[in-house]
């Protein structure tokens, strides 16, 4: 029986987790940390679908054509199409296990939201990402109950791991003959549907003479257990589902500090294709508090909420200038995220403005309050001090969502075989920006896609769905890697042994081993702590290793030079200063976790470099124009024999 | 709404005693009680640290010692990588949960200043330590499949039932509540408000909709075990609504389980 490895447990990869069980294909379900904490829990506004409840007469054609012109026609048509299509159906099965979207007479309520004309997001609270997450743990809970869904929520995935396959036109004898290694691919072997030209590279091949080709296939992940240190393997094939490379920047972005993208780097460096990595997506309301920045949910100016700078009047005084009303009549301040970031970043640099933006809601009714905002209220009032409802929030851009990711075509498959990838990590449906609360959609739908695929895939048995050779082999015949059975739990135990709770003889208290825990004793005075250091490096030594991979030290500096290379606007002497910068950096890195981190930073800025236009959450001043003919292109980025690749790539027709 | 006012009352003084600070902001020591693992010895570090700004947390504190190139101790000691974990840095996912000068919080929500100083810094306590600051909390999850916490049938969308829902959703399995619950020990047959939180929304829906046994675990792993005192839920770093959220889960599961079919609507 097949296991499918789904690695990250957050929207994405509780979906497709739940596609396998319920088609009663057994999955491990790999995180870092339990679901609970994953960054989808954070997610507020809510989640698109055209479900015309609002007598709006919408349609899923019209939320495709925002989602299009949204992301700047970078997305796949195809795919979208597909997003949009199958949106209602989500919402209103996400409703059938429990998700309590807000209602109004008995259907569904929709709020507006940036970039879209009609009124289509589901909302529950301003906490629809924790409220969804928990419906769909719930659900999982029942197959992990019924041994379907298997659990690792404590593990670190700090590996991909691949193997050698060999494609030619007769797969088995060519095992052993003559194998051409970095046979140089007519473009790539595996892209999306339509481009599947495998056929006629085995063929260009054959004219060549070669016998046969080696090539990567994902053959698993290698796994840490963060409660023991130990270290095991997962067999492929894998779905990865690891979200954003919000790591990347540290303490810059709304994001979670789980979400590293080391694994996205480590695939990265294996030779998986990644696309659109120079679109970073700025939101236009953060602020900077303390280790992070907070997020104030677009579901504010949906609400009403309305953008303004203090700007210089003729006379000496000021004066609020609503500058997102005025340059934008029609969606005012719900133009898409990158416009409005734009705008701020102008206004705020502006010599006759006051510098600093504010988000003003002190007009919004008491209902809208202590209904849809009353969590935003809250955490605005504990955080920042202050009462939206009386007073303006001072806001700025800051990091939010990658565009960019893990390249994967309609069906989610990568360019890797026997790799899928959905959710943030991938690159599918955005383009060149986002609209609000299309992610926490494309996270389920993506999921579930790639789910799907993965398992028609594996019905068949055979491995020539995928490269569209008809002479390789089959997926569970002669390779030992996709044989799930006793490759599963290497070395891993997902039961804490309650027993070992005991410390001491039978005491539940498992800090009783040190006496001082529990009595109010203060730390001792300088000498006797003296003296206890200095077994301390001793100790040090032992002990379970749950370090980070990269030094936070490395991280960070990684991170500055990044943020000044790619702002929410760039030119080519910033950006080629921080490739310098990141190839000095490279001499400190210790670890190939690290070594991986500066690889992927310098995909990010090639792929800006290369792009030389302005589009969507891209902008350079260097060249300020949109430019359809050479860009209207997905920017390919792939790490080959020790060089990192930039292409561009024809978007898919739609079909 | 009573929780909510508690909240932001505290809230107000915290920036009066804040403001005492403006300009000068004092270094600070922060004792942290270490250890490398389960079987290693515990022992308390001091470190010095001055907070950027008066709001800065225990969570960024952390962060910022570790990001040092060469992190030392109060005496000059070296002292290798704080152990503790995070993730959404602002209260909403319960990763960060420690005893912080004795009582559980999440170290996200803990500003440095409004502590008392020195700031001391442990791990739960209920929960094995992996290391440092760190803690296996695998039991929670655990408990809740124990729970049966899941719906076997459609949910049906309705108005009424959903301010209840959103309540029932909001629970980090921080482990807060545990902490300082003296009727949960983490091998014990009582789960405590961890468990009876995520299952208050399952009981929520109608009872053809759950999953039949949810009731009796209830009735056994919560209901019998509860002494009432409500020492979890004013901790509860997510101000949720306990007591609210236990009457209607024990009329759902026990009262109304065992006085027969009355009104099935709730
Ligand atoms: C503050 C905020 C608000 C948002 N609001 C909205 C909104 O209103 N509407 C909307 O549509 N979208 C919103 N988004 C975006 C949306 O929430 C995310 O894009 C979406 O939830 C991503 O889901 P995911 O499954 O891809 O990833 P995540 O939920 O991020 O999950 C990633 C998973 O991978 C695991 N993981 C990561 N790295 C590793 C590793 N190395 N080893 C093991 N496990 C790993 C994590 O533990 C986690 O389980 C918001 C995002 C943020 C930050
Ligand atoms: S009310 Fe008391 S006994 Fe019951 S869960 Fe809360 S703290 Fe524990
Ligand atoms: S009930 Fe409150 S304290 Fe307990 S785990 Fe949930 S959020 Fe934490
Ligand atoms: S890091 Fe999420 S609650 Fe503190």
């Amino acid at each position: 029986m097949f296991q499918i490895t789904i690695a990250g447990a957050g929207l994405s990869g509780l979906s497709a987790a739940l596609t396998c069980a319920e088609h009663g294909i057994e999955c491990n379900l790999i995180s870092v940390q339990p679901s609970e904490r994953a960054q989808s829990v954070l997610a507020e506004g809510g989640m698109n679908a055209a479900l015309d409840t609002m007598g709006e007469n919408d349609a899923p054609a019209f939320h495709f054509q925002d989602t299009m012109k949204g992301g700047v026609f970078l997305a796949d048509p195809n795919a979208v199409k597909g997003l949009t299509d199958a949106a209602p159906g989500i919402i209103r099965r996400l409703q059938s296990i429990g998700v309590p979207f807000q209602l109004k007479d008995g259907d569904l309520l929709l709020r507006p939201f940036g970039g879209q004309k009609k009124r289509r997001t589901a909302y529950a609270m301003s906490s629809t990402g924790k409220i969804v997450m928990n419906a769909l743990i719930d659900e999982a809970r029942k197959y992990e109950a019924a041994g379907l869904i298997h659990r690792y929520d404590h593990a670190e995935i700090i590996e991909a791991l691949t193997a050698d396959y060999h494609l030619s036109e007769d797969y088995p004898a060519a095992k052993g003959r003559d194998i051409e290694d970095n046979f140089p691919a007519p473009e790539d072997p595996f892209i999306s549907e339509g481009r599947r030209d495998t056929f006629a590279w085995t063929s260009s091949l054959k004219e060549k003479n070669v016998k046969a080709v080696s090539l990567k296939k994902m053959s698993g992940i290698k796994v840490r257990d963060t409660h023991t240190g130990k270290i095991s393997e997962f067999p492929a094939p894998v779905i990865v589902c690891t979200g954003g490379i919000a790591g990347f920047f540290t303490g810059l972005t709304t994001g979670t500090t789980a979400n590293t993208g080391d694994f996205t780097a480590s695939l990265f460096e294996k030779g998986v294709q990644l696309g659109n990595l120079e679109m970073i997506q700025y939101h236009p309301t953060t602020v900077a508090i303390s280790g992070k920045r907070l997020l104030i949910s677009e579901a504010a100016r949906g609400e009403g909420g309305r953008l303004f700078i203090k700007r210089k009047t003729g006379s000496s005084g000021w004066e609020n200038w609503y500058f997102m009303e005025e340059k934008y009549p029609e969606l005012k301040n719900l133009m898409p995220r990158d416009v409005i970031s734009r705008e701020m970043y102008r206004v705020m640099h502006s010599e006759d403005c006051g510098g600093q933006v504010f988000l003003d809601m002190t007009h919004l009714k008491k209902e809208t309050w202590d209904g849809k905002l009353a969590d935003l209220r809250k955490e605005v009032m504990s955080y920042l001090k202050l009462d939206p409802a009386k007073e303006p929030v001072p806001v700025s851009p800051g990091i939010h969502f990658f565009m960019g990711g893990i390249l994967v075509d309609a069906r989610h498959r990568a360019s890797m075989p026997f790799l899928w990838a959905a959710g943030e990590c991938a690159c599918q449906y955005h383009g060149a920006n986002r609209l609000g609360g299309n992610s926490m959609l494309a996270a389920v739908y993506g999921g579930h896609i790639a789910a799907e695929d993965a398992l028609t895939f594996l019905n068949s048995g055979k491995m020539n769905l995928w490269t569209g050779n008809e002479n390789e082999p089959c997926v569970n015949g002669d390779d030992p890697n996709v044989n799930v059975g006793e490759l599963r739990v290497k070395g891993y135990d997902t039961r804490v042994n309650i027993g070992e709770l005991r410390v001491n003889g039978g005491k539940p208290r498992v800090n009783d081993g040190d006496p001082r825990v529990n009595s109010d004793e203060q730390p001792g005075n300088a000498d006797e702590q003296s003296n206890e250091q200095t077994d301390t490096s001793g100790r040090q030594k032992k002990g379970i290793d749950c370090t980070q991979r990269v030094r936070p030290s490395f991280g960070k500096k990684l991170t500055n030079i990044l943020y000044e290379g790619l702002g929410i606007y760039r030119d080519e002497a910033m950006m080629n200063t921080a490739c310098n910068r990141l190839s000095a950096l490279e001499k400190e890195a210790a670890t190939n976790t690290e070594r991986n981190r500066i690889l992927l930073g310098k995909a990010m800025l090639y792929s800006a470099l290369e792009r030389k236009e302005s589009r969507g959450a891209h902008s350079r001043t260097d060249y300020p124009e949109r430019r359809d003919e050479e860009y209207q292109k997905t920017t390919v980025a792939e790490y080959h024999n020790g060089n990192i690749r930039i292409s561009f790539r024809d978007i898919p027709l739609q079909s | 709404m009573r929780i909510l006012k508690k909240i932001s009352l505290r809230r107000k003084e915290n920036k009066n005693s804040g403001k005492e600070y403006n300009g000068a902001i004092p270094q600070l020591r922060i004792d942290i009680l270490r250890r490398n693992g389960l079987d290693c010895e515990p022992f308390w570090q001091s470190f010095e640290y001055t907070p950027r700004d008066i709001s800065e947390t225990v969570a960024s504190a952390l962060t910022r010692l570790n990001e040092q190139e060469e992190l030392q101790d109060i005496n000059g000691n070296p002292a290798g990588e704080i152990r503790w974990e995070s993730s959404c840095l602002q209260k909403k996912c319960g990763a960060c949960a420690m005893v912080i000068c004795g009582k559980p919080m999440l170290a996200c929500d803990a500003v440095l200043m409004e502590l008392k100083q020195p700031v001391r810094l442990e791990p739960l306590r209920k929960f094995p330590v992996v290391a440092d600051l760190m803690t296996d909390r695998t039991v929670m999850f655990r408990n809740l499949k124990e729970m049966e916490a899941w719906l076997e049938d459609k949910a049906e969308p309705s108005e009424k039932k959903n301010a209840f829902a959103h309540e029932a959703s909001r629970c980090l399995q921080c482990g807060c509540c545990l902490e300082v619950c003296p009727n949960f020990m983490p091998e014990g047959r009582f789960f405590g408000m961890a468990s009876m939180v995520p299952s208050s929304r399952i009981l929520n829906w109608e009872s053809v909709n759950q999953n039949p046994a949810i009731k009796d675990q209830y009735r056994y792993h919560i209901y019998d075990g509860c002494g009432k005192s409500l020492a979890c839920q004013n901790i509860c770093p997510a101000g949720i609504r306990i007591e609210d959220l236990m009457s209607r889960s024990n009329a759902a599961a026990v009262w109304r389980a065992s006085s027969g079919k009355k009104s099935r609507g709730m």
